[in-house]
Order: C-alpha cells, then sequence, then structure tokens
C-alpha cells in the first residue's frame, strides 16, 4: 500500500482553480518529483495535503490519504501531529524559514517536545544528533548560534535537521535548493539523498530544476497549468519523455550542441488559473495540436508498461527530435556519460576564428586591475575598519559583438563588478576603457554622453520595472534623459513600437503598466528599455535566472538575435553555467572578489585547470546519463571582508600546500587565451 | 458712489482655503485632459463606497466655503448723522453660514438645554416665585405656547413637513440633472468628444454630472458607474432629508440642544467644520512638502544630508510634542497680543492665532512620516529599476521625481488621511490643555473640550459630546473611505 494517495485533488481559489484533479501516489521510501514551471500549482499541491492552504484558498474536492488516514477528514488537533510527525516540510528560502531571535538548539528543541516529548539535556543530545545527520560540522557549537551566524546551505541543513526531528515517513521538499548556490546544492542534495536512503524516508520534492529532478527523483510526474500531464519513472522520463510539454522543457535547456542555433521555446506562458478550459490545457503552446485536442481534455493513457500521460498523440521515438536539427539531448543520453568533453567535438563555429581576433581590433571594453572595496564603519565616529573586498584587481576584455561570461557563486563580486564597470559604483582603483575612453573618474555630466554606449539589465524583471510607469515611458526614459529623442511626441511613440517590435512585444503594448506582463515578458520590455539608447555593450546581470526553462529560451534566443543583427556586446553575469555554455564566447571565472581563471568557453569548460572551476563543473547536476559521484567541494566561501591569505580559495582547495596559504598566485598561461591563477599549475 | 450693505472681509485663512480649493479644482480640470489620470479617477467615480464618502465630504466642504465668506455688516448712519459721512461697520465679523443660522446664532438660552427641550436642564429659581423649577426656554418650543402636550405632534409634523421638503428638493435637482445629462449624452454622441457639452454647465452641477456621464467605457464600467452614480444619489437624498428635517424642527427648537452659556449645538457643530477642516488641511499642506522633502532627501541621498536630517528630526521628537507646541503657540500669542494694531477686528485675531497653530502643529509632526518615507525610499533607492534610470545618466533629481515619488505616494496618501484625523484631535487636546486655538474660535476641540466638565454632571450633559463625535467621525470616515479608494484606484498594481 502506498504511504500516500492522492486522489483527484482540487484546489479552489474563487473562481481561480489553481490545482485541478491532481492524483498521484508515493511509496514508503520513494522520491516522486513534481516537475514543472513557476504557477503550474506544484507549491498548491503540497500546501493543500499538508491542509496549509493559504486564506481564500481551498480543498474542494478529492481525497488524501497518509498511511491509511485520511488527512481531509482529520480534525485540525490530529492534523497538527500529522504535521512534523507524520510529514516534515522544508521550503525554499533558508533565511526566512528560521527564526532569527531563537537560538537554532531552542528552534529544533521546539520541535524534539513537540513530536518526541523531549526535554532538556535527551533533547540537546538528540538535536545533536540530527545536526550530524544533516552533515553540520561542530553541532555542539551550532546548537547554540542565532541563524544570522549561519550561512544559507547551513540554515538549509538545520530546516531539515527541524523537518527530521519528528521522524516523519514523509518529507515534502518545496525547491530545497533554488535559493542555493551550485556548490552548496550539491552538499544539500548529497544530505538528503542519503538520509533517504538511510531512514526509507519518503520524500515529495517540488522543483522546476530538471537537473535537480534528475539527481534526486525515482518518478516525477510533469504539472502544467494545474495537472498532472505525464508520470513515469526517472530514468524512463529522461530517456524519452512522452508529453509534448515535457519535451519541450528539455529541448528548451541551453546546451552547447545549439551554439549559434535557436533554442527550441515554447510560445507563450503557463494559463492563469483562472482560464476555464475545455480542451487539453497545453493546446494553444503545442505545436502538434490537432483539433481534437481543443474540443476535449485528453485523458490519461498509458505509453509504456510505468509511464502514461494526458496526451493523445502517439509519440514513436523519432518524434522526439523536435524542434531542432540536432537531436535532442534526450537522444544522446544514454551514449553520453555527463561530462564536459563530450561536446568538445562539436566546437560551435563561432569560436573558430578566436586567435586573430584579439590582436587585431582594439577591446570595446577592456578593464585593469579593477577594485570595489567597501569600507565598514564602525563605533561612534564611523571609523573605517576594514574593507569588503568585492572586487579585488580584474582585469578583462571584450570585443565588440562577443559574449563575456562572468561565472562564480553568489558573493563572489561579479555583479558588483558589473555595476562598477558600469560606473552605478564607483571603483576604489583601475581602470575602465569602452571604446578606448577611460570611464573612472569622469564626472556625472562628463559620463552621460558615454552611457548610451553601455546598458544594464538586471535580474529580477519585477524589480527592474518601475511600477508606476507605463511602459512607453519605461522605455523612452533613457533616450530623453540622453536626448536622443528628437523631441516629437510621435518619433518617440514610432520609436517605441520600433523597439517592441524588435523585443517581440506588441506596439500597443507601450501604455500598458508592468504588472500586467508576465515575468519574461518584463524581460523583454528591459531589454527593449537598454536597446532604446543603441548601446554596444550590455551588461546582463542573471538576465534569467528569475525566469522558467522555456522563457528563459525565448530570453537567450532575443540575446543571441540581437548580437547578431547588431554586434552587442555582452558582458553576461551568471551562476548558470548550461547558459554560459550555450551563449558564451569567453569565460572568466570569479572567486572572492578575483578571477581564476579565464579563457575560451572550450578551454574553460571542457579542460578546466583551476581547482575552483573543476569543483564548480562538478557541481552542476547533469540532466541526462547516469549519476557521476564526484568530489564535491566542502564548506563555503568566506567573507569579503576577512579573504584568506595567499590563494584566496585554499581552505577549500583540495590540492593546498604550505605555498598557497602564504603565496598570492599569479596568472599560468596555459594557451594564448587561457590562463588560470594557480600555484600547481607552475609545473 | 455705491457701497453695498456690507464690506467683505477676506480672512488669510480665507484666502488659503479658497486658494486651496482651487488648487484642488485647477488639478482636477487638468487631470480631466490627462488620459490615464481621467481613467484612475473614472475608476474612483465607480466605487460605490468612495462616492458616497466623497458626497458627504463635498456637503462638509460646503458648510466651510460658506463659512468661509466673511464680512462685516454696514451699520445704520446714527440719527442726526450725515448720509455722506464715513460708513461705519460692524465690528463683529460674520460669515455666510451665521446668516443662513441667524435663527440658531440668534436665539441663545440661558444655559444648558436638551435636544427638541422646551425646558431648561437643570432647576433654577422661577420667576416671581420662590419654587425652584425648570424654566421654559425662551426660543425652544416657544411657539407651542402654554399647549406642552402637543409638542410630540409638533415635532413629527415639522419632521413630515421637512421631509418631505427635503423630499421635493431632491427631485427637483433630481429633473434639472436628468434634463443637462440627456443634453451632454446628444452632445456627446453628436461630437464624440467627450466633455464637449459641458461647456455650458455651471460648477456646481459639474462634478455630479460628470458621475451621470456613462457615454463612454464598456458595458461592466458602465453598468458598476451606474450603481456608483445612483448610490451618490441615494446619498444626497439622504443628506437632503435630514436637512429638511433639521431646517424645520430648527426653526421651533434647539435641535441639539444648548451648551453652558446657551448656545445651539447644532450651530456649534457646524461651525465647528471650518475650523476642522482648516486645522486638517492646512496643517497637512504645511507639514507635506517638508515631510516628503526631507524623507526622500534623507533616504535617497544618504550620507551627511542624512544625518542632518536625521538629528533635526530625531532632535524634534525628543521634545514632548505638546510642550513644544504650547511655548510656540504661547510666544506667537505674545507677539498677537503686543501688536493689536495688526487686528481690526477680533476675527482676525482668532483668525491669525488659528493660522499660527496651523503653522506649529505643521513644523512639528512632520518627523513621522518623514521617517516612514526615509526607510521606504532606503528600499526603493536600491531596486533594480532605480539602478537602470541611473545607468541611463538620469539625474537625482529627475529620479526622485519619477520613480521614488510615485511609489511613495500610497504611504502619503494613508499618512494624510490618518495625519487630518490626528490632527483634529490634536487640536482638542492642545484646547484642553489651553493653548489650542482662540477660545472665541468654535471648534470640535473646545466642544470636547467642554464636554469634559459636562460629562463630570449628574444627569449627564450628553449632547455636545456626542454632537462633535458624530460629525468628527463621519467627517474622518468619509475622508478614510475615499483615500483608501483613491489609493487603490491610482495604484496599478490593483487597479484590475
Amino acid at each position: 500500500m502506498s504511504l500516500l494517495r492522492v486522489s483527484n485533488l482540487v484546489i479552489d481559489i474563487g473562481v481561480a482553480c489553481p490545482v485541478d484533479g491532481v492524483s498521484f501516489s508515493i511509496e514508503a521510501g520513494e522520491c516522486f518529483a513534481l516537475l514543472g514551471e513557476s504557477g503550474c500549482g506544484k507549491s498548491m499541491t503540497a500546501l493543500g495535503l499538508m491542509r496549509l492552504l493559504p486564506p481564500g484558498a481551498r480543498v474542494s474536492q478529492g481525497q488524501v490519504e497518509f498511511a491509511g488516514t485520511q488527512l481531509l477528514a482529520l480534525p485540525e488537533n490530529r492534523m497538527r501531529q500529522v504535521r512534523g510527525g507524520g510529514i516534515g516540510m522544508i521550503f525554499q528560502e533558508p533565511a526566512t524559514s528560521l527564526n532569527p531571535v531563537m537560538r537554532i538548539g531552542h528552534q529544533i528543541g521546539e520541535a524534539l517536545a513537540l513530536h518526541e516529548q523531549l526535554q532538556g539535556v535527551a533533547a540537546r543530545a538528540r538535536a545533536v544528533e540530527l545536526l550530524m545527520q544533516v552533515g553540520i560540522p561542530d553541532p555542539v557549537r551550532r546548537l547554540d548560534e542565532f541563524p544570522f551566524q549561519l550561512s544559507g546551505g547551513m540554515k538549509q541543513r538545520v530546516m531539515i535537521a527541524m523537518a527530521l526531528a519528528g521522524r516523519p515517513r514523509l518529507l515534502i521538499a518545496d525547491e530545497p535548493t533554488t535559493a542555493l548556490d551550485v556548490t552548496i546544492q550539491a552538499q544539500v542534495l548529497d544530505v538528503l539523498d542519503a538520509l533517504r536512503r538511510k531512514q526509507g524516508m519518503a520524500v515529495l520534492l517540488i522543483s522546476h530544476d530538471l537537473g535537480v529532478v534528475a539527481r534526486m527523483a525515482d518518478r516525477v510526474g510533469v504539472m502544467y497549468a494545474g495537472q498532472l500531464v505525464e508520470e513515469a519513472p526517472r530514468a524512463r522520463f529522461f530517456a524519452h519523455p512522452a508529453h509534448p510539454y515535457s519535451v519541450r522543457l528539455f529541448s528548451a535547456l541551453p546546451d552547447p550542441a545549439r551554439r549559434g542555433a535557436n533554442l527550441a521555446t515554447i510560445p507563450g506562458n503557463v494559463p492563469p488559473a483562472e482560464t476555464h478550459h475545455v480542451g487539453c490545457r497545453f493546446v494553444e503552446r503545442c505545436p502538434e495540436a490537432l483539433a481534437q485536442c481543443r474540443e476535449a481534455a485528453p485523458a490519461w493513457r498509458a505509453v509504456n508498461a510505468d509511464q502514461r500521460m494526458r496526451c493523445v498523440l502517439e509519440r514513436s521515438p523519432g518524434i522526439e527530435k523536435v524542434g531542432t536539427s540536432r537531436g535532442l539531448p534526450a537522444g544522446r543520453a544514454d551514449d553520453a556519460p555527463r561530462s564536459f568533453e563530450s561536446f568538445s567535438g562539436q566546437s560551435p563555429s563561432g569560436t573558430a576564428a578566436e586567435g586573430d581576433h584579439d590582436t587585431m581590433v582594439p577591446p570595446l571594453l577592456s578593464v585593469n586591475d579593477l577594485r570595489v572595496h567597501f569600507p565598514i564603519r564602525r563605533g561612534l565616529l564611523q571609523r573605517t575598519v576594514g574593507h569588503v573586498r568585492a572586487v579585488d584587481g580584474i582585469s578583462l576584455q571584450l570585443q565588440a559583438g562577443r559574449t563575456l561570461a562572468l561565472v562564480g557563486e553568489s558573493g563572489c563580486g561579479k555583479t558588483t563588478a558589473g555595476k562598477a564597470i558600469l560606473q552605478l559604483v564607483s571603483p576604489t582603483s583601475g581602470q575602465v576603457h569602452l571604446k578606448g575612453q577611460l570611464l573612472v573618474g569622469l564626472s556625472t555630466s562628463e559620463l552621460r554622453p558615454l552611457r548610451a554606449q553601455m546598458q544594464m539589465i538586471f535580474q529580477d524583471p519585477f524589480a527592474s520595472l518601475n511600477p508606476r510607469m507605463r511602459v512607453g515611458d519605461i522605455i523612452t526614459e533613457g533616450m530623453r534623459t540622453l536626448g536622443l529623442a528628437a523631441g516629437r511626441e510621435k518619433k518617440s511613440a514610432e520609436r517605441v513600437a520600433e523597439l517592441l517590435g524588435r523585443v517581440g512585444l506588441a506596439a500597443e503594448m507601450a501604455s500598458r503598466y508592468p504588472h500586467e506582463f508576465s515575468g519574461g515578458q518584463r524581460q523583454r520590455i528591459a531589454i527593449a528599455r537598454a536597446l532604446a539608447v543603441n548601446p554596444s555593450l550590455l551588461v546582463c546581470d542573471e538576465p534569467t535566472s528569475a525566469l522558467d526553462v522555456s522563457v528563459q529560451a525565448q530570453i537567450l534566443n532575443l540575446l543571441a538575435q540581437l548580437q547578431r543583427e547588431q554586434q552587442l556586446a555582452f558582458l553576461f553575469i551568471t551562476h548558470n553555467i548550461a547558459v554560459v555554455d550555450y551563449l558564451a564566447h569567453e569565460v572568466a571565472v570569479m572567486y572572492l572578489g578575483r578571477i581564476v581563471e579565464r579563457g575560451t568557453t572550450d578551454e574553460v569548460l571542457r579542460n578546466p585547470q583551476h581547482p575552483y572551476t573543476q569543483a564548480l563543473l562538478a557541481a552542476v547536476l547533469p540532466v541526462h546519463g547516469p549519476l557521476v559521484v564526484m568530489t564535491r567541494l566542502t564548506g563555503e566561501m568566506p567573507s569579503a571582508a576577512k579573504p584568506p591569505q595567499g590563494c584566496h580559495f585554499h581552505p577549500r582547495c583540495p590540492h593546498a600546500d604550505a605555498a598557497c596559504r602564504t603565496t598570492d598566485p599569479a596568472e599560468v598561461m596555459i594557451s594564448a587565451t587561457h590562463g588560470a591563477c594557480c600555484l600547481k599549475l607552475k609545473d | 458712489m455705491m457701497s453695498l450693505p456690507f464690506q467683505v472681509v477676506v480672512l488669510w485663512s480665507d484666502a488659503l482655503f479658497f486658494g486651496l480649493v482651487t488648487a484642488v479644482v485647477m488639478l482636477g480640470m487638468w487631470a480631466r485632459r490627462q488620459a490615464p489620470l481621467r481613467h484612475s479617477w473614472a475608476r474612483v467615480a465607480s466605487d460605490k463606497v468612495a462616492m458616497v464618502s466623497a458626497t458627504v465630504l463635498a456637503a462638509f466642504l460646503f458648510v466651510g466655503v460658506l463659512d468661509s465668506l466673511h464680512y462685516r455688516a454696514r451699520l445704520d448712519a446714527a440719527p442726526g448723522q450725515a448720509v455722506a459721512q464715513k460708513i461705519n461697520y460692524a465690528v463683529e465679523v460674520n460669515s455666510l453660514l451665521d446668516v443662513l443660522l441667524a435663527p440658531l446664532r440668534l436665539h441663545p438660552e440661558k444655559t444648558y438645554s436638551a435636544p427638541l427641550a422646551t425646558h431648561l436642564f437643570s432647576k433654577e429659581p422661577l420667576p416671581g416665585s420662590i419654587e425652584r423649577g425648570f424654566p421654559r426656554l425662551t426660543w425652544g418650543g416657544a411657539h407651542l405656547g402654554y399647549a406642552l402636550e402637543h409638542r410630540t405632534i409638533d415635532i413629527v409634523q415639522r419632521s413630515a413637513l421637512g421631509a418631505a421638503g427635503g423630499l421635493l428638493l431632491w427631485l427637483g435637482l433630481m429633473s434639472v440633472m436628468r434634463l443637462r445629462f440627456k443634453r451632454q449624452g446628444q452632445a456627446i454622441e453628436s461630437a464624440q468628444k467627450p466633455g464637449a457639452g459641458e461647456a455650458t454647465m455651471s460648477q456646481g452641477g459639474r462634478a455630479i454630472n460628470a458621475l451621470l456621464a456613462v457615454a463612454d467605457g464598456d458595458a461592466a464600467r458602465k453598468s458598476s458607474r451606474r450603481v456608483a452614480s445612483h448610490a451618490t444619489l441615494l446619498t444626497l437624498l439622504v443628506l437632503f432629508l435630514i436637512m429638511g428635517v433639521t431646517m424645520a424642527l430648527g426653526s421651533g427648537y434647539h435641535v441639539l440642544g444648548t451648551d453652558k452659556v446657551g448656545q445651539d449645538v447644532l450651530y456649534l457643530s457646524l461651525k465647528s467644520i471650518r475650523t476642522g477642516l482648516l486645522i486638517g488641511t492646512l496643517t497637512t499642506l504645511v507639514m507635506l512638502p517638508v515631510a516628503v522633502l526631507l524623507g526622500i532627501l534623507a533616504g535617497y541621498l544618504g550620507g551627511w544630508v542624512d544625518d542632518v536630517i536625521q538629528y533635526a528630526y530625531t532632535t524634534l521628537n525628543s521634545i514632548p510634542g505638546v510642550l513644544l507646541i504650547a511655548a510656540a503657540v504661547l510666544m506667537m500669542q505674545v507677539v498677537i497680543d503686543t501688536h493689536p494694531d495688526w487686528f481690526v477686528t477680533s476675527a482676525e485675531r482668532a483668525d491669525a492665532r488659528l493660522l499660527a497653530l496651523c503653522l506649529i502643529l505643521g513644523m512639528t509632526s512632520w518627523t513621522g512620516l518623514a521617517r516612514l518615507l526615509r526607510g521606504e525610499t532606503l528600499k526603493l533607492r536600491e531596486l533594480e529599476f532605480v539602478q537602470a534610470a541611473r545607468a541611463f545618466g538620469v539625474s537625482h533629481f529627475a529620479i526622485m521625481q519619477r520613480h521614488i515619488l510615485p511609489n511613495l505616494m500610497h504611504i502619503v496618501l494613508i499618512a494624510l488621511v490618518m495625519d487630518f484625523s490626528g490632527l483634529v484631535l490634536a487640536e482638542a487636546v492642545l484646547s484642553y490643555v489651553g493653548v489650542g486655538v482662540d477660545p472665541a474660535t468654535i471648534s470640535f476641540g473646545t466642544m470636547i473640550n467642554a464636554a469634559r466638565m459636562e460629562l463630570a454632571r449628574d444627569p449627564m450633559v450628553w449632547w455636545s459630546l456626542a454632537a462633535a463625535f458624530t460629525f468628527m467621525f463621519i467627517l474622518v470616515l468619509a475622508a478614510n473611505l475615499l483615500t483608501d479608494a483613491v489609493r487603490d484606484a491610482f495604484d496599478p498594481r490593483t487597479a484590475a
């Protein structure tokens, strides 16, 4: 008998129906993943199971049976025992899931007192045991610390420890690693997986990340617009996705094999929860839709013995290769053990003529030994007691029409570097030249004419547009400020229409407000705003990290197309290696304010020399192929206020020795374009 | 020389009040021509609660305006004097409202009397006897003569008559408006240009007519707007009925009783409206620019500007507010008293003191809002759309004006209304301490202040406080509800 059986769960919020007839079951000890884009009802399903729905939402139909009990019929006091005791839950954002004014020990103790009736010494001993289980070093000391003393990964581990305190038989993990860096994500997933196997705990994993699902799940359920549309075991699903939506999710993943070509995208967005569906929910975005798809909702249909989907299309293995000339990643999955070397044969055409590129033309952007130090002020007189070395001497060059990716974990200073290049943050020292002109030290008015040359696209499309301004005004603001708008109302309206057209939006959208648009559309507006002043350099600060996979593909396609058409140079700041591999010509890897390795994309990603780059690449979760257990990077990035002596990476480096602790490594050139800062490369 | 039978007196507060009203009207006319703003206001106009509140507020405002048209009556030439000599005007400054309420104003009783009473509230030695009893009022119910048993019938009759009058007046207004509306509708149909038929319209009918102008917009908006205009008309009906009944009763009774010195409480309450509106609006007007400017500057610029502004408001906050205001008001009082030549009439002196109070309240009450705005600006400053604007080289001033201020407006609006009610209450507290408005100025504060003794009596005199409370409650509630609706209509995120 299944541990959890959800049948025909329907959740209403007024007229909206975010979850509409979801049925699945989870066996004891199994990891079932709900996969889907944001707005598909994944989290709502989980909250519905726990009966923790937000006000206004209610379960209107369906049954949830957990270990033989009907959860939806339980009185609230019995339900409280199930929460934490039977089913544990961890959330996406570890920073807000812990009470900042309570010691870690107390927070775990609370759960222990509730579910295990443990008090005092016994509770403390159990708490230490739990912290050990989730791999927190020195647990006895950590018990008396406050959440702010812990890093993000540590907090998430504490959250897991708290969820484990009631010895739950099912753990609901709602995007447990989305807020974490890749190296930390790998550590946390390892902990979760080990615990699950050791304790036989079932896991309901909610994620939008195919890599995380591939790493963790036994079975996968794909959710779309409030319904499950496909269900299959992991291996089967990743090898042969059946539903058109699943197939397109895979083909929308950025992939170096498709560099220069467009990524397959899913046009449009997930329909809002208020939509009244008659036919298949995916029909508006499905290129293979038949007439019958519009008329009746497709019923469940078995594709295989263990794979089923809600789609009428017959899928022979050949049909999977939709949308691109090359085969889908799925087709390669079996014979390609995941590593970057496997792609090296398919060197993209764009990187062929690299050698002479650098020497012939003077670079568009040239950064030399750029430093940004923020003073730390303390005390009554606000004396400077130290510096946060956010950017600590980086140098890079970027040619027109090329993309340089600045890669690193959060907190390594890559965003600050981008802002310092644009002079949004004034650099402490160093030079930035744009088209041969020195930017550092210019006054605001001297800088203004140069602003048209360089623009920025921000990470959060919801914060980067003023909610009180119309789209047309947002786009023309830069033109007006820089005096490019030639005064005429009509002319600037034409220009807005042209720009909106170029980023794939309709001209009449100019009179709307940003909140009426989805994340992807907002990011397009932000791009149009930047393009309005005809820049030659765009600094893109994680422009797709807040977007869903299918929308990310749309934006990446747009950026690539703009680069081809207008010879734009991109400084692409990201932590997503797959995006880098698809889009970038050159890569610079940053660690704690410094560039530790740089070179062309192939050189850095296929032949990483610096141990940090190697670890970073190893932490990337493969979507396809068998799991390769790699050595994980331990620990976390130190604070930029107190960087370690010598090589900044030595405390986490597996190869570090005494020299690394004292000597600052200089850059060692492996080839004309490929350099890394590591002492071990000398010999 | 043609001379009017009165001299128009424009008090400073009148000038400011009318300036404010004109500014609002002009802003409104300007907003009508801006499509997005018109759209937002149309959304307010289709909100039922908002329109009811607006109607009630308009009634209050109407009373305030009437009470701000001041004049001095010409004194008849003393017998024996030549007509050509200098014309003398009365020392007393009256307003149009005083004229309209003359029956209430000019018929004081000796002391307390309950609403609609025919006798005084307390026993006194009856004239011409040694007994103590409840003397008859000189005006309240005087028309009844000795037929006191007819009082209830009289009240009912008068109420019915008044209600009928109110209803008639309302029906008359309705038919006039319907006619106008029809004509306007035709004009719009022929010209396809909203507002074309309005040129001929009188100022007063314009606002209501605009509500009824459902010529454009989709069906849903149309119907909701119709519901809202129906609500407006219903509110008007209720107001007219209340007015009719009050007028009918007021011609023979003290509808809300009389106070300690026998003044009609209804008259006092109506007069208090102007004081309340003035203190609420003028103070806000003084306080708002300071708070918004300093709050945004401190939050956006940071550094030493932030330090200076923070020190300023921390210092202001560290002094107990009432003491600071008391000190300032007393200083003003000394200035006023030492320069009697500045003021021709006592009304001007009271007015100067009222203005001074507004100014002082304004200068001490900006700190809270400024701190709130500073915090919000600190947050907004780091948002990416501000960064994007900086990447375009947009000047600091333009960023503050285009990106920061509009995103603070919801806080400003809420704070405005909260402060409005708070200030009306603060006036009461200050009057209690004795540093509020001039004792000659009628205000809710002085009424509430007086109520402190009245509540201590046995039996209790409740009607002063009840009247002040009811009027203030309705005023503040209407302002709150309207602001809520305006805020929602202007927030693009909540306006669906």
